[in-house]
């Protein structure tokens, strides 16, 4: 073990070499503490850049939590809007709250989304006792009696678990949305937990979330927003098949600076790509329920953009923004 | 019983050299973060951290070492809570009420000692409890709706008001002040940013540590500026450390019942150690009465929190390891590490990984039989740490306070508050406000709010969803009994000490 802390230190006394004299590392910010999405998107793909010769030195992984990724946003906006050696961590998270102008006037066109590798699927969870057996039960006793189902997801009001729902009624034709109930707590085994108990009727979240729950059979899917099943949860149907054109993932992927020039962009897509190919990050994808998601370079950038304008719209309706 | 066969195997992975070298240096560094002001249990795990991954620890090591240190922060804490009257950490600040008057007349041996014991008397039957009970404890948390949890804040608000002050209303006025900074930063509901005047530092609002460590520590070092440092920072002496038997031996039932009740406390999800203590506190001071002399050193009063706060760190685990919710800051801390390190804490980790599970509990029960050892014969050492010169600890303790509370947040801005809130509880000590009520509003506010406007929405506004269970409704009850009935039975009851000061 003395050996590992030795290994540390040189590592460490390197690396303070190699940033004094060749180019400096790779850093990547996850915009909140360790343990989250963010987290483990950086640690992640960090490692894995490193591991199958992308970058020349390990990639240094920085948390900079506050205003739900806010003041990372904020940081690379307006200090670091040049460097190219920096990637920021995101996910569906970051243009949610871009889209609904919560990061203090900062807009999504300030930084380049440079992709996505993988992404958390979508559900719809219900307590193993539930009256509902399908997507279609839930959605016609939500038009019955809005208010007779409560969702409970681990994002606030108007955040990405709320919206799962919202846009079920509205593929559902149900345009009345503002009477659909909804609390935010925090995360979703708490969700669960609500909705288990009886408080709730219903839980809205992503597939990582709830594998623990559904495993002990204490909640049953009603439906998982993706556009095929997923690998490893193929009896969960999806919403689609179900009669209702919902597509909600929470993409794990990456921003950069806005100030970069185009081939640095092009650079950090091309490795991003490398590592979506790799056998490591498959294995990652397998270990947290993650299901494959790819979308790099401009073909990301413009599909992030469709995503904010969408919803933009979605929150103007709900009244989260005017 | 498989639950013999599943510690045997914990007690394998526990009893090799490497996982007790952690162990021991878990409870050696935790104790003194614990005992330093201002470093608690969730910034000195949080700044552990680090250490863990560099030294590339796998899952049951790295659990090993933090919740080690987390225990025995648990210790820590009381022993500048009773030499300085400054609580070590948060869940700590009961322990001064007694622990401080009681060194001040002369016992401060004693009251190291008792609460030593106490400590392990709730930590040991914690993390029996957490052995064969999680499982089972864990469908507690399917009992509390937000309706419940309200009442449960309702209740832990209304009572402060009868212990940390002899004046409710500057006790009102001090909650009234935390629950105004509780609402800095986004609105639980909609995710708007509110109050915050645009600045981001302040969008997640104020942290509490930054508050602790503002109105307990930098406060503490103005009164020493005003002193011209004449006054000592050890207020007491301590010459030498005894066992007092006959005490501990008259304390047996406080310290069980505030175990279970301590642990009862942790394992509610939110509820955390602070208010284990708090409750346990309460507990015993209504059982004793008046003749209890509570508040001026009363050997319960020290023991009742300490066995609280230690079985609420061990209780705190069981929602965290069983359905991934944290019961307190620490474990919240600890979950962030556990899922860093691709294990997903829920209700199959027992069945998935038992080696992690039950390495860990083993590890624990090992961990508090170390800093038994260490808590009460040894609290020398620890008292020394603490007996520098004040010119030396006090300028220390800030220092110290501010580079944990850096590497918390990882903000300067954090730093300035900190001194904002040292000026503030300089000021609310002069006027004689007591400064516990703000951390509580600081603390429990957010999740206060949270659970009312959560039963609101689920009830479509109707208030009398509020009362909708026998536990909401008997919780609420006792909070406005506990409210009202200090005030009618003040000329009944000896007024109590002032909290701080």
């Amino acid at each position: 073990m003395t050996n590992r802390l030795f290994k540390a230190l040189v590592t460490s006394a390197v690396l303070g070499l190699g940033a004094t004299t060749a180019a400096s590392a790779a850093e990547c910010i996850a915009p909140a503490n360790p343990g989250g999405g963010w987290d483990f998107t950086c640690r992640q793909i960090g490692k894995i850049l490193f591991d199958i010769g992308q970058v020349d030195a390990p990639v240094q992984v920085t948390n900079l939590a506050g205003a739900g990724g806010g003041l990372a946003f904020s940081t690379v906006v307006n200090e670091r809007n040049d460097d190219a050696e920096l990637i920021v961590a995101a996910s569906s998270a970051t243009t949610t709250r871009l889209a609904q102008n919560a990061y203090g006037g900062a807009t999504a066109d300030q930084v380049r989304f440079v992709g996505a590798i993988g992404a958390d699927p979508g559900v719809i969870v219900v307590a193993a006792d539930s009256p509902f057996q399908t997507l279609g039960d839930m959605v016609e006793a939500i038009k019955a009696d809005p208010g007779s189902v409560a969702f409970a997801g681990g994002s606030a009001v108007g955040g990405f678990d709320h919206m799962k729902p919202l846009q079920v009624m509205l593929a559902a034709g149900f345009d009345d949305i503002t009477a659909i109930k909804y609390i935010g707590v925090d995360g979703g085994a708490d969700a669960i937990t609500q909705t288990v108990g009886g408080f709730t009727q219903a839980m809205t979240g992503d597939m990582s979330e709830i594998v623990g729950f559904v495993n002990s059979g204490e909640v049953r899917v009603l439906a998982v927003l993706t556009e095929e099943r997923v690998p490893g949860f193929d009896d969960i149907p999806t919403a689609i098949e179900q009669g209702f054109d919902v597509v909600a993932v929470n993409w794990r992927g990456l921003y950069v600076p806005g100030g970069i020039s185009d081939a640095d962009f092009q650079k950090w897509a091309d490795r991003l790509q490398a590592v979506a190919d790799s056998a490591e990050w498959k294995q990652a994808m397998v270990d947290n329920g993650l299901a494959p998601f790819t979308k790099v370079g401009g073909d990301f950038q413009s599909w992030v953009d469709g995503v904010v304008a969408e919803t933009e719209e979605l929150s103007r309706k709900i009244g989260v923004i005017q | 019983m498989d639950i013999f066969s599943n510690l045997a195997m914990g007690f394998e992975i526990a009893f090799s050299p490497w996982t007790l070298f952690l162990a021991v240096i878990g409870c050696f560094l935790g104790t003194i973060i614990g005992a330093l002001p201002g470093l608690g249990p969730s910034n000195g795990v949080a700044i552990m951290i680090p250490l863990t991954f560099t030294l590339g620890l796998d899952a049951t090591a790295a659990l090993v070492l933090l919740t080690s240190i987390y225990y025995g922060a648990m210790y820590g804490g009381r022993i500048s809570s009773i030499l300085l009257n400054i609580p070590g950490d948060e869940p700590a600040l009961m322990t001064t009420l007694d622990g401080y008057p009681m060194a001040k007349q002369g016992r401060a041996g004693d009251a190291l000692v008792i609460s030593g014991v106490a400590s392990f008397v709730g930590a040991l039957l914690a993390t029996i409890g957490l052995a064969f009970l999680a499982p089972m404890l864990s469908r507690i948390a399917y009992q509390f709706g937000p309706a419940e949890y309200f009442a449960l804040y309702l209740l832990a608000f209304s009572t402060l008001g009868g212990i940390s002050s002899n004046n409710q209303a500057k006790a009102a006025l001090a909650s009234c002040f935390g629950l105004m900074i509780a609402m800095i930063g986004l609105d639980p509901n909609s995710g708007m940013p509110r109050l915050t005047g645009g600045n981001l530092h302040l969008m997640d609002g104020v942290d509490f540590l930054v508050a602790i460590v503002g109105l307990f520590a930098v406060s503490e070092v103005f009164f020493f500026i005003e002193s011209h440092g004449k006054s000592g920072a050890l207020g007491v002496k301590l010459d030498k450390v005894t066992v007092p038997w006959r005490d501990i031996w008259e304390t047996k039932w406080t310290m069980l019942r505030s175990s279970v009740l301590g642990f009862i406390a942790g394992v509610l999800p939110g509820a955390g150690a602070s208010l284990g203590s708090f409750l346990t506190y309460m507990m015993e001071k209504s059982i004793a009465g008046e003749k209890g002399g509570f508040g001026k050193g009363a050997v319960k009063g020290v023991a009742a929190p300490e066995a609280g706060n230690n079985a609420a760190a061990g209780g705190a685990l069981v929602p965290m390891l069983t359905l991934g919710v944290p019961g307190s800051g620490t474990t919240a801390v600890l979950l962030a590490v556990l899922m860093t390190l691709n294990i997903t804490p829920g209700p199959t980790l027992f069945t998935d990984r038992p080696d992690v599970v039950w390495g860990l509990i083993a590890s624990l029960l090992i961990s508090n039989f170390v800093l038994l050892a260490m808590n009460v014969p040894m609290v020398k050492i620890f008292v020394k740490i603490l007996q520098v010169p004040p010119a030396v600890l006090m300028p220390g303790v800030t220092m110290i306070s501010f580079v944990g509370i850096y590497s918390l947040t990882g903000s300067y801005f954090d730093l300035l508050l900190v001194v904002g809130f040292g000026v503030m509880g300089y000021v609310l000590r002069k006027l004689d406000i007591p400064t516990v009520p703000v951390i509580m509003g600081i603390l429990l506010g957010n999740a206060m709010e949270k659970s009312l406007r959560d039963a609101m929405v689920l009830s479509d506004g109707d208030w009398t969803y509020l009362f909708g269970s026998s536990i909401s409704t008997g919780l609420i009850v006792a909070a406005v009994l506990g409210f009202i009935a200090p005030i009618f039975l003040r000329r009944f009851l000896t007024k109590p000490q002032r909290v701080s000061d």
